[in-house]
């Protein structure tokens, strides 16, 4: 339990709304902002690192760089990770370009060997100095031929303007494949973190119409990295990456499809529909060479996945759902926005479906959960939203603890010598923070589930999490959950 | 080349010192930030943040804010955020952004501080700074603004108190420069105090890890200061141009080196009680001493270089200790902020690995975050002394307790 040091020493009040009371997309007041210790979303350099054996280079002030460095240490992967410190009189001297022109340079020759990639990251001190990036890529590449270089960004000041940092981080991801000739037969799966499930309803899809599927997840060194650039179609579901499959479709020839990550079952048989459509447009076209008979089999077989998809899907969903409500009942369901794209899709499908959502924490109401929003505030008015970065946040594991620890006596009183009820079962680690609970659903991102088997994935994990407690605290505060090549 | 690391870490920043110092006081100290220092401050610099509810936030600066010098938004998120939980001080702490467009800190502190009434601080710090210099800063502030005289009454009761006894009644010991970034929370600081207690001194105010602004408030009744890191340098001045009350430098770390600094403790404690009430404190001053460290230079009996890198007090003194009782020579690598006349004429103030590596060439044995390891050549032991302000919480759970138990490092030649 928190130590209470604030200067009242009394409760502090926790912000919340009720969703039917809520404004879109920004139900709270902007402000100084808190930051939980839950850590498990990845940052830049975690994403960075998913390209093989690219060397990562951050030019920015010593305070910005601790994190990055950190974080590449966490991975044990100082090795393909460097820095050049932004000092002040780097500020007033004018000599911004040349400090990320000759540090860079300086790095590359003292590297024990000639990495194939360099990811370049400034900041915002070099967003305000108006720094002249083209030609400092230019002159990199100049002197360096045999490197590919991309331009990445550590500029947290454009956060609430144009493309996120992460939004530019996950289409920096492929900006370094080069053009090739494109194959009908492979596809990509684009801007993830986490590698798709291989039991995801697109991985089905890919597998039933024979595609090979790049995903930079499972690229094991540059080369095969390389290969992603003869993919014919780029999927997308996350919302992030969105724009950067517009940019590597605008470059390379394949075609961007995003797909909407969604708990509703009509929308995701949409979804499906339309990828089989995307998939059968691209892959299956014949007039341009392609083998007719072939084609015609893999429309059939994309026709005939997605028809089993959806049909088994339905009846998986209705079977997981009455499992899970069996079980938890009304226990009190949080959740929290790093779980997934669509924190309150997922909140509408388990209150349609007899379950307790009481809260959902999120700062912003994402654009796609829009329509989930309005049936929400008309169909269960009374759901809470609370956000996870508002000041008085700070306090709101301190309100919990106390919660906690009473009913822990209580169920230490009714069952003695048995596992301790759970309370409150969190999805997502925020949730769990807030609420002060080792029954949560330890994702980030959506893990990597999409369509049907998301649901049924999701509803399996809340009732391992209701029965199986975790602890909380030491799990919430390893960054970049499911990075495999992170060794903390 | 300077400025580029191809394999080291860094130190924690000065705006992250200013958080880490003010953080058990019960304040509020905002990081004028876009992104990105809160989670680094909280997730490597505080280990205190799961189980300590202090109040450390970014303002969450925008492009447009600015560019269009938008102050009076910072100005109503703090005093709105204040209204709603009630801090003891505010502070707020720059970082490279507020230092490239100006950011006026005082001017903004001062209209805090008039529209909600409470203490408010400035601290112009760029990110680009070690965290020696912010937290220095910060503690130097606290004494500055909040730290009063004992006042007359005490100060006659006391005097009493010491002229009635028979023996000599023990002198009380503020400790400053304590923060995990130095420290970690793994039992360091209470072994300081017991050390002090075990010296036969009273252990007064702990800055800033283990007393609350209460007792800060009474420093000024304290005879003399321990510093124990660069970041009590700040406070130790401004405790010696409020109040003269004198400083001494370093760390109990092995049996010689403990038994100076409790001579030179015992010293300027003595000095300032005798003129504890000559005059105003500008005149005792020139009667007690603004710092004394043990740095008796015992003969070096052995060739072999011990270097230590790292933040200068606390390797000082463990460079003191090992030449005394080991006989080796040292030389320490200062890598943080360190002002002038605490390191010796052959140490070395410098964080860049291109300057750093040179300096390895000749050691037998280097001490070090173990960070620093890729840059040490295979021909030195390395002897691993991880710092939270280097590595953060990445190796916590091996950092030592040198005061309680200095074997583990000086077992090792």
């Amino acid at each position: 339990m928190l130590k209470r040091i604030n200067g009242n020493n009394g409760p502090v009040r926790i912000p919340g709304v009720r969703i039917a009371d809520a404004s879109f997309p920004a139900p709270f007041r902007s402000g100084l902002e808190y930051s939980s210790p839950a850590r498990g979303t990845w940052n830049i350099v975690h994403t960075g690192m998913l390209i093989p054996e690219a060397h990562e280079i951050f030019v920015c002030a010593a305070g910005c760089l601790r994190g990055v460095i950190l974080t590449a240490a966490e991975m044990c992967l100082t090795d393909r990770f460097s820095t050049v410190a932004v000092r002040e009189h780097n500020l007033l001297d004018g000599d911004m370009e040349d400090l990320v022109i000759e540090g860079v340079s300086d790095i590359i020759g003292k590297l024990p060997g000639r990495p194939p990639a360099v990811l370049v990251y400034t900041s915002c001190v070099h967003h305000f100095t108006g720094v002249d990036l083209d030609m400092i890529y230019a002159k990199l590449r100049e002197r360096f031929p045999d490197i590919d270089f991309t331009d990445c960004y550590m500029n947290p000041i454009m956060r609430k303007s144009g493309l996120t940092p992460d939004q530019l981080m996950r289409s920096r991801l492929y900006m370094l494949l080069h053009e090739r000739k494109i194959n009908r037969d492979a596809v990509a799966i684009i801007g993830n973190d986490l590698p798709t499930q291989k039991d995801s309803d697109i991985m089905k899809v890919f597998r039933a119409a024979g595609l090979k599927v790049h995903e930079i997840t499972s690229c094991r060194d540059y080369d095969e990295y390389q290969e992603m650039a003869e993919s014919s179609v780029y999927v997308s579901y996350n919302p992030d990456a969105a724009a950067g499959g517009d940019m590597l479709e605008e470059r390379l020839g394949g075609r961007h499809h995003y797909m909407k990550f969604s708990y509703d079952p009509d929308e995701i048989d949409e979804e499906l529909a339309k990828l089989a459509d995307t998939l059968i447009s691209v892959t299956c076209d014949a007039e341009n060479g392609g083998d007719a008979e072939k084609a015609s089999a893999r429309e059939a077989a994309v026709r005939a996945a997605v028809t089993e998809i959806t049909e088994q899907g339905r009846i998986d969903i209705r079977r997981e759902l009455d499992k899970t409500l069996a079980l938890i009942g009304d226990t009190p369901v949080t959740i929290d926005y790093t779980f997934c794209p669509r924190p309150l899709g997922l909140a509408r499908l388990l209150l349609e479906n007899g379950l307790n959502v009481t809260k959902v924490y999120l700062d912003g109401i994402p654009g796609a959960d829009r329509p989930d929003y309005e049936i929400l505030r008309e169909k269960f008015p009374e759901l809470m939203l609370h956000p996870t970065v508002h000041a008085a946040m700070r306090f709101a594991a301190t309100e919990n603890a106390g919660a906690a620890t009473a009913n822990a006596e209580t169920a230490a009183k009714q069952t003695a010598g048995q596992e301790e009820a759970c309370r409150v079962l969190a999805i997502g680690q925020k949730a769990a923070y807030f609420e002060n609970t080792d029954n949560f659903v330890n994702v980030v991102e959506g893990g990597g589930m999409l369509g049907y088997e998301a649901v049924t994935h999701t509803l399996e994990l809340m009732r391992d999490a209701f029965i199986n407690r975790k602890n909380m605290r030491e799990l919430v505060q390893i960054k970049g959950l499911g990075c495999d090549i992170c060794a903390r | 080349m300077k400025q580029t690391a191809r394999i080291i870490s860094t130190y924690s920043a000065d705006v992250m010192g200013v958080c880490s110092a003010l953080f058990e006081l019960g304040g509020m100290t905002v990081m004028h930030d876009a992104s990105g220092c809160n989670s680094t401050y909280t997730t490597h610099d505080e280990p205190r943040w799961y189980d300590m509810d202090s109040m450390v936030y970014i303002s969450g600066i925008s492009e447009m804010e600015a560019i269009m010098g938008d102050d009076e938004k910072l100005i109503e998120d703090i005093c709105y955020a204040a209204e709603e939980m009630h801090p003891k001080f505010i502070a707020i702490a720059g970082t490279p952004i507020p230092a490239m467009i100006g950011f006026d800190f005082d001017a903004v502190a001062e209209v805090i501080e008039k529209r909600t009434g409470i203490p408010t601080f400035g601290f112009p710090t760029t990110g680009m700074n070690t965290y020696v210099h912010g937290a220095s800063m910060a503690l130097e502030r606290l004494v500055t603004k909040l730290i009063d005289d004992p006042g007359d009454a005490w100060i006659e009761e006391k005097l009493d108190e010491v002229e009635k006894s028979d023996e000599e009644v023990p002198y009380k010991v503020n400790i400053l420069g304590l923060t995990p970034l130095d420290y970690s929370v793994n039992g360091q600081v209470q072994s300081i105090e017991k050390w002090l207690t075990g010296r036969g001194f009273i252990v007064g105010s702990r800055f800033a890890m283990g007393s609350d602004l209460e007792e800060l408030g009474r420093a000024s009744e304290a005879e003399v200061n321990l510093v124990v890191s660069g970041t009590g340098l700040g406070a130790a001045k401004a405790m010696y141009r409020k109040f003269a009350i004198p400083s001494v430098i370093g760390l109990p770390i092995g049996p010689k080196q403990s038994d100076l600094l409790e001579d030179a403790l015992l010293k300027a404690a003595r000095e300032y009680r005798r003129f504890r009430t000559a005059g105003t404190a500008n005149e005792r001053a020139g009667l007690t001493r603004l710092k004394i460290h043990p740095n008796d230079l015992d003969p070096v009996v052995k060739d072999d270089m011990v270097v230590l890198i790292g933040e200068g007090v606390m390797n000082f003194s463990l460079a003191n200790s090992i030449r005394f009782e080991t006989g080796h020579k040292t030389k320490v690598l200062c890598a943080t902020e360190c002002p002038e006349g605490i390191l010796r004429e052959w140490d070395k103030m410098t964080t860049d690995e291109d300057d750093i590596i040179p300096e390895l060439a000749e050691a037998s044995y280097i001490i070090a975050d173990p960070l620093y390891k890729p840059i040490c050549p295979d021909s030195a032991k390395f002897i691993p002394l991880p710092s939270e302000a280097f590595s953060g919480r990445i190796y916590r759970d091996d950092i030592p307790d040198l005061v309680k138990d200095p074997g583990l490092i000086l077992n090792q030649f």
